[in-house]
């Protein structure tokens, strides 16, 4: 039949393995982080060579901590990473991300500004063919994109009793383990949840309570409306426009996300 | 080791690097550079072939100059920006067929990589034991029965034989291990990633007389001892009418019919990196 389109929330893509995350033990040879093994009290002048050093320290402590897809916490960098550069820290954060971008081609957003909670996000669109390793998070994110549609199709929010329905229908069971994903209901709700992707809400006023998926903020930036009506579109071999409201929301979010790049954010 | 240079204090170009018409001439990172280094770490490992037709693809996709010639020089400008982060891609040769790979290693451990946890602390010693027995064997393989062994002199937090199976299937999966007929061995990555820590904790692992990198898969000459790989040896015995230990010059003792050619018409070197050969997986 027709194949999937690629309008995947670009995953694996996404989640670099670099060498250090699967490195077996090692002797420590002399890493040049010198930390640890200073005296305690605040050096009076930072070198540019140390600086740089830390930026690129970080730049390795990002990307083994987004292997998980769990956003890094700012705190978490300053204890592990900049500890006694904490209050260079912006300006090491800040160039840290620029070093991401242009080596790696990867974008650091904070999601959250009041817990200063980062995610990685890759600029480069997939490609068919572009040799990026195929594991079972290809499956995870297909499951995802039809849970996305959904939200988005009943208008950002869906009941959790909905989405179970409709997994049902497409075979997925959450009340049976599946071949692929295992235990359904602890994917959907803890780690997609968990990875920023989805979040579950209680619904106010409902007795026994009742819950609800909505977009999370990584999915937000992973992909988009248009993205996901257009997968839509696809599958019920429709025009996108041919869901009226959805589409202008769509057209309204690509129009609010091109100013928003514009200003630099 | 000495740590990489110190990388230069300006900040890097952002721009994108002058245009010749709508060709770009690339001395600084492209997308093209981007996407093949985001393979090679969603991967760890890809094969020559593979690295050939990806530096074509992202090249035409991105309209960045392209010759087929210059992947080496391509990977090297990915590596200018790769070193001040402990890391690069470099070249090495699997020990079962002598074909070219290409692999993202670490240059140091760091206080980002401690922190990093894809295994277990019984699993890393498990990992650890397990490439004890390879490289300390003949065969350059250890039968899962042996392993399994191990796991019962575990100091870490004992494993059951299920979680042994479970656990020797994810190293190999992410390439460290390879299996054959249920032995396993060094995956090709693994020896291109710890050439050196192998180097410095087996005192007595043994390099290949040709090509003088490690030799964990290898034959013997029965005379001298010395060791070569079976690509190395192929190569070595095929121009020479009476297959000679090249040390001692005594016959050599191993059957030299079947071995397989290694692709010898690739050049092994990409500049600053050295030769290496390596164990590779089964096809």
């Amino acid at each position: 039949n027709t194949k999937p389109p690629r309008v995947f929330p670009r995953d694996s893509a996404r989640s670099p393995e670099p060498g250090p995350t699967a490195t077996p033990p090692m002797p420590s040879t002399s890493s040049s982080s010198s930390s640890s093994s200073q005296a305690q009290k605040k050096p009076a002048k930072r070198t540019e060579a140390q600086i740089q050093q830390k930026v690129n320290e970080l730049v390795q402590f990002l990307l083994v901590k987004d292997q998980k897809k769990l956003p890094i916490r700012r705190a978490d960098m300053v204890k592990t990473i900049l500890q006694d550069y904490k209050d260079l820290a912006s300006v090491i954060i800040e160039r840290a991300g620029r070093i991401l971008e242009e080596v790696f081609g990867l974008q650091l957003r904070e999601i959250d500004q009041k817990y200063h909670a980062y995610i990685l996000i890759n600029k480069l669109e997939r490609l068919e063919g572009d040799g990026m390793k195929m594991d079972e998070s290809v499956a995870k994110m297909g499951l995802l994109m039809v849970i996305l549609s959904l939200i988005f199709m009943k208008g950002n929010s869906a009941r959790e009793s909905l989405v179970w329905d409709v997994l049902k229908k497409l075979r997925v069971d959450p009340e049976k383990r599946h071949k692929t994903f295992g235990d359904v209901k602890k994917l959907v709700k803890d780690e997609f949840v968990r990875q920023k992707y989805l979040e579950y809400n209680r619904v106010p006023h409902t007795e026994p309570p009742e819950y609800e998926f909505l977009w999370g903020p990584r999915a937000a930036h992973e992909t988009s409306k248009m993205q996901v009506l257009r997968f839509v579109a696809k599958i019920q071999n429709r025009e996108p426009s041919s869901w009226v409201s959805q589409y202008n929301e769509a057209l309204q979010d690509e129009t609010a996300s091109a100013s928003a790049a514009g200003t630099g954010n | 080791m000495g740590m990489p240079r110190a990388f230069r204090s300006r900040p890097l170009p952002l721009q994108e690097p002058a245009s010749r018409g709508s060709i770009t001439m690339a001395s600084s990172m492209t997308d093209s550079h981007r996407r093949f280094l985001q393979v090679l770490m969603s991967n760890g490992i890809i094969d020559a072939a593979e690295a050939r037709r990806l530096h074509r693809f992202f090249c035409e996709q991105h309209k960045v100059y392209y010759a087929h010639d210059k992947l080496d020089d391509f990977i090297g400008i990915i590596n200018t920006y790769l070193r001040p982060l402990f890391m690069e891609i470099r070249k090495g040769r699997s020990e079962d067929n002598g074909k070219i790979f290409y692999a993202l290693v670490n240059l140091a451990i760091t206080e980002a990589t401690k922190v990093a946890s894809d295994y277990a602390e019984n699993e890393l010693e498990l990992f650890k034991k397990t490439m004890d027995l390879i490289v300390e064997s003949e065969s350059g393989y250890a039968s899962s029965t042996n392993i399994l062994n191990l796991s019962d002199k575990l100091q870490s937090k004992k494993m059951r034989k299920k979680e042994v199976e479970h656990v020797l299937q994810k190293f190999v999966q992410d390439k460290w291990l390879s299996e054959r007929h249920g032995e396993y061995t060094l995956h090709t990555r693994c020896i291109m990633e710890l050439d050196q820590y192998i180097c410095e904790t087996y005192q007595d692992v043994k390099k290949c007389n040709i090509c003088h990198s490690l030799a964990i898969q290898g034959q013997f000459c029965e005379t001298c001892g010395i060791k070569m790989h079976l690509p190395c040896t192929a190569k070595y015995f095929k121009s020479q009418p009476e297959p000679r230990c090249p040390h001692c010059n005594d016959i050599w003792p191993h059957d030299t019919r079947d071995l397989v050619q290694p692709d010898s018409h690739l050049s092994p070197r990409i500049p600053r990196t050295p030769r290496r050969i390596s164990s590779s997986e089964p096809k």
